[in-house]
């Protein structure tokens, strides 16, 4: 979707600051909301692409305006009240109201934490032959899905070179809406700064995206 | 209520809409039977103690101290980190890029916040906000001056983009004067930021 999240390129946003010395997390409840999207994605409610959609879904206003932790809750109350795993009466009273929904992986407890400190596996199985290999040129698709994708506005329609290849891995524009894993061939492609920014381009930029093979077509 | 609660009895005037909102969905997750308030205790904790940039220090020191394990680093950065059992388990997707003089390496999710947890921890709030995700793709140089870094006018600046599962590590160069230095007293140089690639290792000597 072409949200207010898809950000590289744009201007006004001023300077990057920095905190000294920054905190793992500045409020407890910020480690709250993180143990709670970890915990619900590793019980089965959701994946991380459909996370990341709920996110990225948030009105553009709310989205600028909101701390990271605060997308993170909004999302994942969104997320838990569209899959039914809590209600919106719930979240109005404060309390559980309704029946809960068993949940694909069981409850989480701290029998659990072992696993969500491992990252988990993308890689799949491939069914076809890989299109292109490293040193093909290639060019980002110009498609705007309405939905969650991972090709960022800013390489659309611009050419650059495969420079690796890495491998089959799960398609988050079909897992985000919970169309299946559809595996794709995933490449790192480098675009020149000024294919991308135009002939005042800092010369010396060169910049890569992970790009599956559904965003490209050869050039 | 809690023993907590008790220090705290003024807290309900004070709390953020932010915080009582947080705090109801725990209580319907909770009551729901979907988690155990301990296990998120259990994560934040392991969140704040055992992933922290100390991990991928640890591997930017062995490759500066190990030609081979540079190698197996640039080759297959998983498998390499693999090999150092007291590092936590990074998945299957890291990649590591090394900084040369002719090629400085940054990286940015422009889309979220992707970032290497098991190397370098959660990200700060400034990789997560619009200033660095906006900028770092169309004017990397000038978010390195926000950072107070210049590089060389001809150094190739690349930046990645982590638009997928790959997370990557930056592998700076290793600073001069650290001949003979060993790789705990080389892991103290190498700072969070020189792994993402907004700064440099520290200078030997400079507090």
């Amino acid at each position: 979707m072409n949200g207010v999240h898809d950000m590289g390129g744009m201007d006004g946003f001023g300077k990057v600051e920095a905190e000294p010395n920054e905190p793992v997390f500045h409020q407890d409840w910020e480690g709250r909301v993180m143990a709670m999207v970890r915990a619900m994605g590793a019980a089965g409610a959701f994946n991380i692409d459909t996370s990341r959609y709920y996110r990225e879904s948030l009105a553009p206003h709310i989205y600028l305006a909101c701390t990271y932790y605060q997308k993170w809750f909004l999302g994942l109350q969104d997320m838990l009240i569209d899959k039914g795993f809590i209600s919106a009466a719930d979240v109005a009273a404060g309390h559980s109201e309704s029946p809960a929904k068993p949940l694909k992986r069981g409850k989480f407890t701290l029998n659990d934490l072992e696993r969500i400190m491992v990252r988990g596996k993308f890689g799949r199985e491939p069914s076809a032959p890989a299109r292109f290999k490293p040193g093909d040129r290639v060019r980002a698709r110009n498609m705007h899905p309405a939905t969650h994708t991972r090709l960022p506005r800013y390489v659309r329609g611009h050419a650059g070179v495969v420079e690796r290849n890495l491998g089959c891995s799960i398609f988050p524009d079909s897992a985000a809406v919970e169309a299946g894993e559809n595996p794709q061939w995933l490449y790192t492609v480098v675009f020149d700064g000024v294919e991308l920014w135009g002939a005042d381009s800092d010369p010396t930029v060169k910049v890569s995206i992970d790009a599956f093979e559904p965003y490209l077509e050869a050039a | 209520m809690t023993e907590h609660h008790h220090q705290h009895h003024h807290d309900h005037s004070e709390l953020s809409e932010t915080e009582l909102r947080v705090r109801a969905l725990e209580t319907i997750l909770t009551e729901k039977g979907y988690v155990e308030p301990a296990a998120l205790d259990a994560i934040i904790q392991a969140y704040e103690t055992r992933i922290g940039p100390h991990n991928g220090a640890r591997v930017v020191a062995k490759a500066w101290s190990d030609p081979a394990f540079k190698r197996l680093l640039l080759e297959d950065a998983t498998k390499a980190v693999g090999t150092l059992g007291h590092v936590s388990r990074v998945g299957d997707h890291l990649v590591a890029v090394e900084n040369t003089p002719q090629r400085h390496n940054m990286v940015v999710c422009t889309l979220c916040s992707c970032y290497p947890w098991e190397m370098l921890g959660l990200p700060p709030v400034w990789y997560k906000a619009a200033p660095y995700r906006s900028r770092a793709v169309k004017d990397p140089r000038g978010v390195l001056a926000d950072f107070g870094i210049t590089l060389p006018k001809e150094t190739e600046i690349r930046v990645w983009d982590s638009t997928a599962e790959t997370r990557f590590l930056v592998l700076p160069m290793r600073p001069a004067g650290t001949d003979g230095w060993s790789e705990q007293q080389l892991a103290e140089l190498v700072t969070r930021d020189s792994m993402i690639g907004t700064g440099f290792p520290k200078t030997p000597g400079v507090p």
